[in-house]
């Protein structure tokens, strides 16, 4: 063991109470940063999964273009045929086809404009969790049946229930005046207001034929088994495409903008929060070293006339401050991860997040999400700052004279 | 005879209040290499000064200071704290032992800085610790060892390295007068065996006495340098 650590290491025990309110400081942010970190990264995942499950998916072929002006005409052709090629290929059923419109839905009472989706019925419940979330009635089954399902409340507003007929007025690919007549057959409830009002499915072949779409369709939506295989699945994808008619894979970020900004505007004011927190420490810090510095000015004059620089002695200044981060870092990783991990098996729910919960389509039980990043950067930057902290006093003893210092009480 | 550190017209004022005071008022002294000798002087005569300055610790206003043949007032601070290092042992009145460390880990301390081994180190440490009576306290820390104790330590780790130089503050104020015996024994031995030059401060008569050269000093300024028979 090196003269400057051994002398670093029995320093910081020379005042055991300061030496671990400074510890206990860093741990308690360490502890803290690492929980909190997990428990967005975990809400994140959920808003992510949530969303993207309820009609996104991960990633959708298109035209070219339609993710940004979603025209009629801008169609994936032999759309049930391309989906089939993609779940053969990927050997994997979470591909279906759909295809996109806008319609004036009429009741004998009212007419709502909505967005109507032709949608595969055997394979919609695969990439959607729509389909599940039919409270009254059944969900779709034929591919070709004049049938719809609706949200609850656009179900509400156009005052039908099942069995109930709803006439949908549109134009069609062709521009052609477009119209079909359909039975309820379910009514879904997602809890999400503006879903349960503006949406509603019929069959793919239905749709078809009432929009002559000659066997076209709008997107075809593919699942990863998670998030974060997605990119690796969106790259094959993409090579699995016909080549000349102009279709591309648009990842979820691409197809839900929204969402991503959603995240990293809360992560900006939750790191903001953050950032006090970890001055705060780092002042912690300055403060135990300063007061260690001036406390050992004599023995620092000492070791100086005795023929140790004055670098050296602010090594050892910084080599204190680095024992004592890296006790915090560990001790902090250690009981971070230990609560972290217990409230991820557990689940965690605050009071007054129902609210927040409903918009974000989360579930108020909270799982936090630890990961290597969640783990190790909160610690880490309190490490680092805490470092940064410490050089003010390390620097300050180059300046020190030992005649001066050796007469220092 | 070679000269180990040579003094050429060295003042020192210190500013204290309104008044000035001159601690070096142009000293001029020759110490020649083995030599033992002693700076008296009545409290604020200016002999800590002058040790302080030939051991590169502070600089004089003006004037020369020479150690082992170099020149060391106009040296900077890394400079001197080599040859503090290399060339130079103090004693101080206090001790001055760093808390932290054992008997033996302090008289390694500038072994350590000097880049010994471990083994010699160990080995050095031992011998010296031996030397100055100490065998079986290597492992007290300075708050463990009496007074006496704790100046053989310092003792032992300003001449462990073998420098050329001693120089030694007071180095009985705090000790009773059979301990201060025994710590000048050890320094005539020292000074003796391995010719280290020694230049110690006092105003202790019995260290005086001990001493084959004393130098009387008043008001910075030598009054009188006397070469005798050490009692």
């Amino acid at each position: 063991m090196g003269l400057i650590f051994r002398l670093a290491w029995r320093n910081l025990w020379r005042q055991p109470k300061r030496t671990w309110l400074t510890i206990g400081a860093m741990l308690f942010s360490n502890v803290l940063l690492i929980f909190m970190m997990s428990l967005q990264f975990g809400m994140y995942g959920l808003m992510i999964e949530n969303t993207l499950k309820a009609f996104t998916g991960h990633m959708q072929v298109q035209a070219e273009g339609y993710v940004d002006d979603q025209k009629m005409r801008q169609v994936v052709p032999d759309v049930r045929a391309l989906a089939s090629t993609l779940r053969e290929e990927l050997n994997s059923e979470n591909v279906a086809a759909r295809a996109r419109g806008f319609v004036l839905a009429s009741s004998e009472e009212r007419s709502y404009g909505i967005a109507v989706l032709g949608v595969e019925p055997a394979f919609e419940p695969v990439v959607s969790s729509v389909p599940g979330l039919v409270k009254q009635g059944r969900y779709l089954d034929s591919y070709d049946a004049a049938e719809i399902v609706v949200g609850a409340v656009l179900a509400r507003n156009l005052k039908v229930g099942l069995g109930d007929e709803i006439t949908l007025l549109c134009s069609g690919l062709d521009g052609s005046f477009a119209a079909t007549v359909v039975n309820v057959v379910g009514i879904f409830d997602s809890g999400i207001a503006e879903l349960d009002r503006s949406i509603a499915e019929i069959p793919l072949g239905h749709f078809q034929d009432v929009f002559y779409m000659e066997g076209a369709g709008h997107e075809i939506v593919i699942n990863a088994p998670d998030v974060e295989q997605a990119p690796a699945l969106e790259a094959r994808v993409q090579g699995l495409l016909p080549a000349g008619k102009d279709l591309v894979v648009q990842d979820w970020n691409r197809l839900q903008p929204g969402l991503k900004q959603a995240i990293q505007a809360d992560m900006s004011s939750s790191f903001f929060t953050y950032g006090i927190l970890v001055v705060l420490v780092s002042f912690s810090v300055l403060n135990t070293q300063l007061m260690s510095v001036l406390e050992r000015t004599r023995e620092f004059g000492i070791t100086m006339a005795l023929g140790l620089k004055p670098q050296r002695l602010g090594w050892l200044v910084m080599l204190e401050t680095c024992l004592m981060g890296s006790i915090g870092v560990v001790l902090g990783a250690l009981l971070g991860a230990l609560l972290t991990s217990y409230f991820s098996s557990n689940g965690l729910v605050l009071p007054g997040m129902e609210e927040m919960a409903a918009q974000f389509n989360l579930p108020v039980r909270m799982y936090p999400r630890i990961t290597l990043l969640s783990l190790l950067a909160g610690p880490l930057v309190v490490f680092s700052f805490s470092l940064l902290a410490a050089i003010y006093p390390a620097v300050r003893l180059r300046w020190l004279q030992p005649v001066q210092a050796m007469r220092a009480a | 005879m070679t000269i180990a550190v040579k003094c050429i017209e060295l003042c020192k004022t210190y500013r204290q209040g309104d008044t000035d005071i001159k601690a070096l008022d142009h000293l001029s002294i020759d110490v020649e290499t083995g030599g033992f000798v002693c700076l008296s002087s009545p409290s604020g005569g200016g002999k800590t000064t002058l040790l302080n300055a030939i051991g590169g610790l502070d600089k004089p206003d003006s004037g020369e200071v020479w150690v082992s043949g170099q020149r060391i007032d106009q040296l900077g601070k890394a400079a001197l704290a080599d040859l503090r290092l290399r060339e130079i042992g103090f004693v101080f009145q206090a001790y001055n032992l760093i808390p932290v460390l054992s008997a033996r880990e302090n008289v390694e301390f500038v072994m350590q800085v000097q880049g010994v081994s471990t083994d010699e180190r160990r080995q050095k440490s031992q011998a010296i610790l031996e030397e100055v009576g100490l065998k079986g306290l290597e492992d007290r820390r300075p708050a463990q060892m009496s007074g006496g104790q704790q100046q053989r330590v310092a003792v032992a780790r300003a001449v462990v390295s073998r420098p050329a130089l001693v120089l030694a503050d007071e180095p009985t104020a705090n000790l009773d007068s059979k301990t201060s015996d025994a710590l000048m024994d050890l320094f005539s031995e020292l000074n003796e065996r391995h010719q280290t030059t020694f230049i110690i401060a006092t105003h202790d008569r019995r260290v005086m006495a001990h001493v084959p050269r004393l130098i009387k000093m008043l008001d910075g300024r030598i009054v009188d340098d006397i070469a005798q028979t050490p009692v």
